[in-house]
């Protein structure tokens, strides 16, 4: 098969990249372009350790092609923070204890953001229902929604 | 009852805080380096071919197809490692990592390649040829022992097992004391129960990755992520039949472990592709091979009989655990058979345990291995008890409760424990009062663990400018980098900012357990704090130079040197920067180490408090509200301790509603994925109120016990109670899945 020549936008960076035509999304950013922030936890769009948005939208890069990025805007955990400056969300999750191993805290991050930008004010049901599709088998959820909801708060008050 | 109020230890000012975790931004950038992201120039890709049969001899391996493939650079077999025949132990966790004469469970390695790409890897894994001879074969742990049933293993059946039973009986531990016949006629009721719980998987969200590289002169790098880098070290060493010291792991960043990353499936493979291609190799497993291939518990089949008198009184408790741990010995039943009993205090009490094989992958270690089973059935048959004579099971579990002095079921006698402490805690909670609805149901349970010691070794230097790293050899699996960083500076007199922790690799320290056994706050705390305290003697030593007075006559007080008492002479604090600055001029750097196989690892007990609501219409079950009461000893970073309680109880619900390992008719995995394995997400969980409780361990110098296991071991027992009592039916049979909870509830009528 002949590789894919694609030009796409990540973290609002003009980027080019050639793929295979069946090679996903996450695997050129882990593997092309060396954006190992998005994890895989297990290929199938199940765990959410991959989400990213394209175009805004969450999903989950394992089930995105590489191809689809052409002309399209990507966002990954690695564009979350502006230089030094963590994310409100992103501060929350060190305060809040919301990751013990924190593989699947990028994920959790990217779509916690995501949630925040649709929902200002989510309840904590909301939060949880629009989390579930990101696995975290290490905290059993509680400090991450806490963290996600507490970061809301601030957000808001700030707006 | 807190710690702070016990004279004798010290007063705290970091300890107990919850500052920011030191790799915390690494960890929310997406920085922070995992098993996976780690590569190396001219790195080929490792990938495996699993067996799809449940039971078959491996007649041949035709790989010659496979090596002629543009880009394959190493295709390896067992053929290509040596054999171990001095070591057992040693030898499973090769076969297991590589089939030998037979293929002895769905996902068993049989071949691995390396190549230029994934894409040709999976290629060449398509060009191997292998022959098989389909066998019969037995996943269930009942099944295994009947006459008749099929073989794994002939003539591995240790000197316990009595003549007569199936080869697939490897082993028998019996645990106790008086006599539970004699004790079961002072009863009033006896509640005598079969218990079945299905095998589940550890569930890390990070599938198992390395990257090895070997040179042809037998030296070795390989980067990990494991629960334990010089366990990998060692065993590979082994297997592969070179040095320890020529091989250097580091372990990366782990996603999660629970006891799964404590021994190899991928590691020497890596290694040997690395030797025979010549070039890095790294390996990735799918998630698939996740489930297929590594880890899993035991599933277990247990029989309890416990006898009680009117007035709650438990006369005697037997059980009879059967556990299958997989293709190979060591199924977690002897802590099973050992942890059953342990929160009681009992005259007669007996349990006996047997290890079993099925046609199923290894078993591996999963936190508090071998105990939630066990509690399961045994506070299950309490919670029956209790509801017999109408008795509060909070009260019950009092009048039963092991406390000092109490001889254990599995032998030793209790120095001062927790259990009473968070009985009483729970029995006060708001949570124990509050009201239930419809189809609702609470449950309580008690769980118990031992924790553990193990080699630990730690270094702690001083930089010239007067901060300090600490070096130690446990990954940190879920902020153990902040509470060495808090003990550190604890013991120093410093600000917790001025503490740096690293996880160092193997050629850095010397020998380290693995992460398990709850072991690191414990073992690895108490030597950083030993280390700091070196550390301590040694700028108190600079000082006394500095001042020209003995050594002797100096003190370390609020991060500084100063005379001790007026006899000293009259010298200003010499701070830890200052004492470090000249350093150089007063004997060279300072540093603190401390290399220690610490006894004394406090046991941990907890009390669990679950409502549930059951759907009568789906049989599915929602827990609505869960409560974790457990002693700490002394909580380090109290956040990071919750998070264990937390994330424990998380791990048990999932256990006993949802997952399970399932197996056709044909022998092979039927869920192999996220989808169909179905973890606890978000919203399927409430909040999990985690209450901390701080009966000091007197073998740790701040008085810590290990958490992290503890807190698995009740929720299936307090999900079940809850769900049982919810129902109006004894639910005996985890998972309770909707069909499952639904079946019972149309039996009942």
């Amino acid at each position: 098969m002949t590789k894919v020549h694609v030009t796409t936008t990540i973290n609002g960076d003009p980027t080019e990249f050639l793929c295979e035509p069946d090679e996903t999304l996450l695997d050129v950013l882990r593997d092309r372009l060396g954006m190992t922030g998005s994890k895989e936890g297990c290929g199938t769009g199940d765990c959410g350790a991959c989400s990213v948005t394209l175009n805004g939208r969450l999903v989950c890069s394992c089930l995105v092609l590489g191809a689809e990025a052409e002309g399209q805007e990507i966002g990954t955990i690695e564009g979350m923070a502006q230089g030094e400056n963590l994310h409100v969300l992103q501060k929350k999750f060190i305060e809040h204890a919301a990751l013990q191993c924190g593989i699947c805290t990028p994920g959790l991050l990217v779509a916690a953001k995501s949630l925040l930008e649709k929902n200002p004010d989510p309840t904590e049901e909301e939060t949880r229902y629009w989390l579930a599709g990101n696995l975290c088998r290490c905290t059993g959820y509680d400090k991450i929604i806490r963290a996600v909801m507490d970061a809301a708060k601030e957000m808001r008050e700030a707006a | 009852m807190a710690l702070d109020s016990k004279s004798d230890l010290p007063q705290f000012k970091v300890v107990g805080t919850r500052p920011a975790r030191p790799d915390g931004i690494d960890k929310v950038t997406g920085r922070a380096r995992f098993g996976a992201d780690m590569s190396a120039p001219g790195m080929l890709t490792g990938l495996i071919l699993r067996s799809p049969h449940a039971h078959a001899r491996i007649v041949s391996i035709d790989t010659s197809k496979a090596e002629a493939l543009a880009g394959v650079h190493a295709v390896v077999t067992r053929k290509d490692f040596r054999e171990i025949t001095d070591d057992d132990f040693t030898a499973d966790i090769l076969d297991n990592c590589m089939a030998g004469a037979k293929a002895l469970y769905d996902g068993h390695a049989i071949a691995a390649v390396a190549a230029s790409s994934t894409k040709i890897a999976r290629e060449a894994l398509k060009l191997i040829d292998v022959t098989y001879e389909k066998l019969d074969h037995v996943t269930d742990v009942d099944e295994a022992i009947e006459d008749g049933a099929p073989v794994l293993h002939e003539g591995r059946s240790d000197e316990t097992v009595p003549a007569g039973m199936s080869p697939n009986v490897l082993s028998r531990y019996e645990f106790g004391h008086g006599d539970p016949e004699e004790g079961l006629k002072n009863a009033d009721h006896v509640v005598e129960r079969t218990y079945k719980t299905e095998a589940t998987h550890q569930g890390y969200i990070e599938p198992h990755a390395c990257l090895a590289q070997m040179g042809p002169d037998g030296q070795g790098d390989l980067w990990v992520c494991t629960q334990g880098h010089y366990m990998v070290r060692n065993t590979c060493a082994a297997i592969l039949g070179i040095e320890q010291g020529q091989l250097r792991v580091t372990a990366s960043e782990i996603g999660g472990g629970f006891g799964g990353k404590t021994t190899l499936f991928l590691e020497p493979v890596a290694l040997m592709l690395a030797k025979k291609s010549g070039r890095p190799v790294k390996m990735v497993m799918t998630r698939s091979e996740v489930l297929r291939a590594t880890g899993p518990t035991a599933s277990t089949s247990i029989d309890v009989k416990i006898g009680m008198t009117k007035d709650g009184k438990i006369t005697a408790g037997f059980a009879e655990m059967r556990y299958q741990g997989g293709a190979y010995p060591g199924s977690p039943v002897e802590f099973g058979a050992m942890s059953a009993f342990a929160p009681y205090d009992l005259e007669h009490v007996k349990t006996i345990g047997w290890d079993i094989v099925t046609n199923r992958p290894k078993a591996a270690a999963y936190r508090a291995p071998g105990a939630p089973m066990a509690a399961f059935a045994v506070e299950s048959a309490i919670d029956e008890l209790a509801r017999h004579f109408g008795l509060d099971p909070l009260e019950v579990r009092l009048k039963n409760a092991a406390r000092e002095g109490t001889k254990a079921s599995y032998g030793p006698t209790y120095p001062a424990i927790g259990l009473e402490a968070t009985l009483r805690t729970a029995k006060d909670h708001p949570h124990w009062s509050a009201p239930l609805g419809e189809n609702q149901g609470r449950g309580v349970a008690c769980g118990f663990w031992f924790n553990f010691g193990g080699d630990t070794c730690v270094t702690l230097n001083i930089t010239p400018d007067g901060t300090v790293t600490v070096s130690e050899g446990n990954p940190d699996i879920g902020g153990s980098r902040a509470s060495m960083s808090m003990m550190a500076a604890e013991e120093l007199g410093i600000p917790y900012e001025k503490v740096r922790t690293i996880v160092a690799d193997t050629g850095s320290l010397g020998q380290n357990e693995v992460t398990d056994g709850s072991r690191v706050t414990f073992a690895v705390g108490l030597a950083t704090i030993e280390a700091a305290r070196a550390a301590k003697r040694e700028m108190c030593k600079r000082a006394a130079m500095i001042w020209g007075i003995d050594e002797e006559a100096v003190e370390w007080v609020d991060g500084a040197a100063q005379p001790a008492g007026p006899n000293a002479g009259k010298f200003p604090p010499m701070t830890l920067a200052e004492i470090a600055e000249t350093a150089s001029n007063t004997g060279g750097p300072i540093a603190g180490h401390h290399e220690a196989n610490p006894e004394g690892a406090g046991v941990s007990f907890a009390t669990h408090m679950c409502d549930v609501e059951v759907d009568p219409d789906t049989g599915a079950a929602k827990i609505l509200r869960y409560t974790v009461f457990q002693d700490a000893g002394k909580a380090i970073h109290p956040a990071y301790v919750e998070g264990q309680f937390q994330g424990g109880a998380a791990q048990g619900i999932g256990w006993a509603l949802n997952e399970e390992y399932i197996y056709g008719d044909d022998g092979i995995l039927q869920n192999a994925g996220f989808l169909d394995y179905r973890v606890p997400v978000a919203s399927d969980l409430p909040m999990i109120d985690a209450v901390i409780l701080e009966i000091p361990n007197p073998g740790h110098p701040y008085g810590v016990r290990g958490v992290g296991e503890t807190s698995i071991v009740p929720p299936l027992a307090a999900v079940a109670n809850a769900v049982s009592a919810a129902a109006g039916v004894r639910m005996t049979d985890l998972p309770m899945s909707p069909p499952k909870l639904l079946a019972a509830l149309h039996a009942k009528g």
